[in-house]
């Protein structure tokens, strides 16, 4: 069974979100995810500055069977990427909501509230109507 | 749902991952897949591959019939047990299936072709041994079991009473026999040493079970793939196909164009080619930048001319990625692979990438 946050807001591709005090969010994937892509080894996270649309793809997890994309889960601007995963992309695999997070993304005007974001409970529920 | 082996429930029972692999509801990972890669190269792990087809060839002219079929030559098999791979080729010299065969008597070969082209590869020996007045059976009272590793074959031997254990430890490389009502065979896919065992489906289960209790690890497809990527060995359907020919795959070495008077099926399209060489070839691939190769990438060739990746993987072993590509058969040492729109630079090397536990590229780690 895999964990989900309280307090972190999710995606129906399993992406998660978390509000950071400076209003910036963080953005990783599940542990549901990490599971069902297995030993991951390569991440590629996008360059600081980029402007992202929600559901774009804009980062790319490779475990040894196959490679993912990321997609955003708000509109806005990427502050950061974590530039540990590309020594240490099992990371992802250990840590998923913590030392693990993807990116970090200044969202555009309105994008926080206007995104369609699950609450923990909402994404629990697509985790069960997948089966996992 | 697809077919299931007799260990399906025990699979499920481990916590595996079951996935659809040619048909068949398969197991490819347990736990981690990179672990159980490593537990095959550093001790050992077993594998489930009792969704392979077993077919029995019975006939007094059955050595007549394989010499047709298979590109390689079974007058190379004299004593009884051993074993050969091949290739059955089309007429185009395309690639049917690669195949194990064992010869066991004078009338009596044993193969084993892929789980995922049995229906076709069992219509194909049909349609050619009733001329021979060969009888073609296929075995699905059995299971199989693949012990690999370092120490697969001590291990393997514990299941035996100890006549039979000796027995089983004294079998050279390449060659199967019949030890205490299994099937005992020193070949695998893996790179490492072992032993691939037929036995009775019910046997499956408490053999599994007693292998963990030794300390073998549960291996599923996905290690399968890595180390027979590594190990350099082609899978049919990525590697070569109907549409592509021994010598475009890495497979030169099992076509016997000698004797000449051997009438294999495929001979005329090949040889032109044995002749004057294939215009492409499969070499392997080591990534030096990092990211994961993957079949169907483009490769770039300097100077002009293009290749394509048939099988591409992240190399536990050598912490990289390395893949097998046919490219054209002038490509030198160094070349690119289109990921993602961007060019990444990689190393051509020569199949296998590790043997044994050991890495036979060179330096494992390049510059990056």
């Amino acid at each position: 069974m895999s964990t989900v946050p309280a307090d972190l807001k999710y995606t129906r591709s399993h992406e998660w979100v978390r509000t950071l005090a400076d209003g910036t969010v963080a953005v990783g994937i599940t542990d549901h995810a990490q599971h069902a892509l297995g030993d991951l080894v390569f991440v590629e996270v996008p360059e600081a500055g980029r402007a992202v649309k929600a559901g774009e793809p804009c980062a790319v997890v490779e475990s040894v069977k196959a490679a993912s994309d990321v997609y955003a889960p708000l509109a806005g601007e990427v502050t950061a990427g974590n530039p540990k995963l590309k020594e240490k992309p099992e990371t992802l695999n250990t840590d998923p909501y913590g030392e693990g997070w993807l990116m970090r993304l200044k969202p555009a005007p309105g994008a926080l509230t206007g995104a369609a974001l699950l609450s923990a409970a909402d994404y629990q529920k697509v985790l069960e109507a997948e089966g996992g | 749902m697809g077919r299931q082996t007799p260990l399906f429930k025990l699979h499920q029972e481990l916590g595996a991952r079951i996935v659809d692999f040619g048909g068949w509801d398969m197991p490819v990972q347990y736990s981690s897949q990179i672990g159980e890669h490593h537990a095959v190269r550093r001790a050992a792990g077993v594998f489930d591959v009792s969704h392979m087809c077993v077919v029995e060839l019975r006939g007094a002219r059955v050595r007549v019939l394989l010499q047709r079929l298979l590109a390689n030559d079974v007058a190379k098999l004299r004593t009884p047990g051993k074993a050969l791979y091949g290739c059955m080729l089309n007429e185009r010299g395309g690639v049917i299936d690669d195949t194990i065969v064992y010869y066991l008597s004078d009338s009596w070969f044993r193969a084993v072709v892929n789980a995922g082209t049995r229906d076709k590869d069992l219509a194909w020996i049909r349609r050619h041994a009733s001329a021979f007045g060969v009888e073609v059976t296929e075995r699905t009272d059995l299971a199989m079991l693949a012990i690999q590793g370092p120490e697969g074959r001590a291990k393997a031997a514990q299941l035996l009473a100890a006549a039979d254990a000796d027995a089983a430890l004294a079998l050279p490389t390449f060659v199967g026999r019949e030890i205490g009502g299994w099937f005992v065979a020193r070949t695998g896919y893996t790179g490492e040493d072992g032993f691939e065992i037929m036995m009775p489906a019910a046997d499956a289960v408490p053999a599994w079970r007693q292998l963990n209790s030794f300390g073998v690890a549960s291996c599923g497809l996905g290690a399968r793939d890595t180390l027979r990527l590594e190990a350099g060995m082609n899978l049919y359907g990525n590697d070569m196909d109907e549409g592509t020919q021994p010598f475009e795959s890495g497979l030169g070495w099992t076509v016997a164009m000698e004797p000449r008077e051997r009438a294999f099926i495929g001979r005329e399209a090949l040889e032109p080619i044995a002749r004057d060489g294939s215009p492409r070839k499969l070499v392997g691939l080591v990534l030096t930048d990092r990211g994961v190769l993957r079949s169907h990438q483009r490769v770039v060739i300097p100077g002009g001319g293009e290749g394509e990746i048939t099988s591409g993987t992240f190399s536990p072993t050598l912490e990289r990625s390395i893949a097998f590509a046919r490219v054209p058969a002038g490509t030198g040492a160094a070349v690119q692979v289109e990921v993602r729109g961007k060019l990444l630079n990689v190393r051509v090397v020569k199949p296998p990438f590790v043997r044994f536990g050991q890495s036979l590229i060179g330096s494992s780690k390049g510059p990056s």
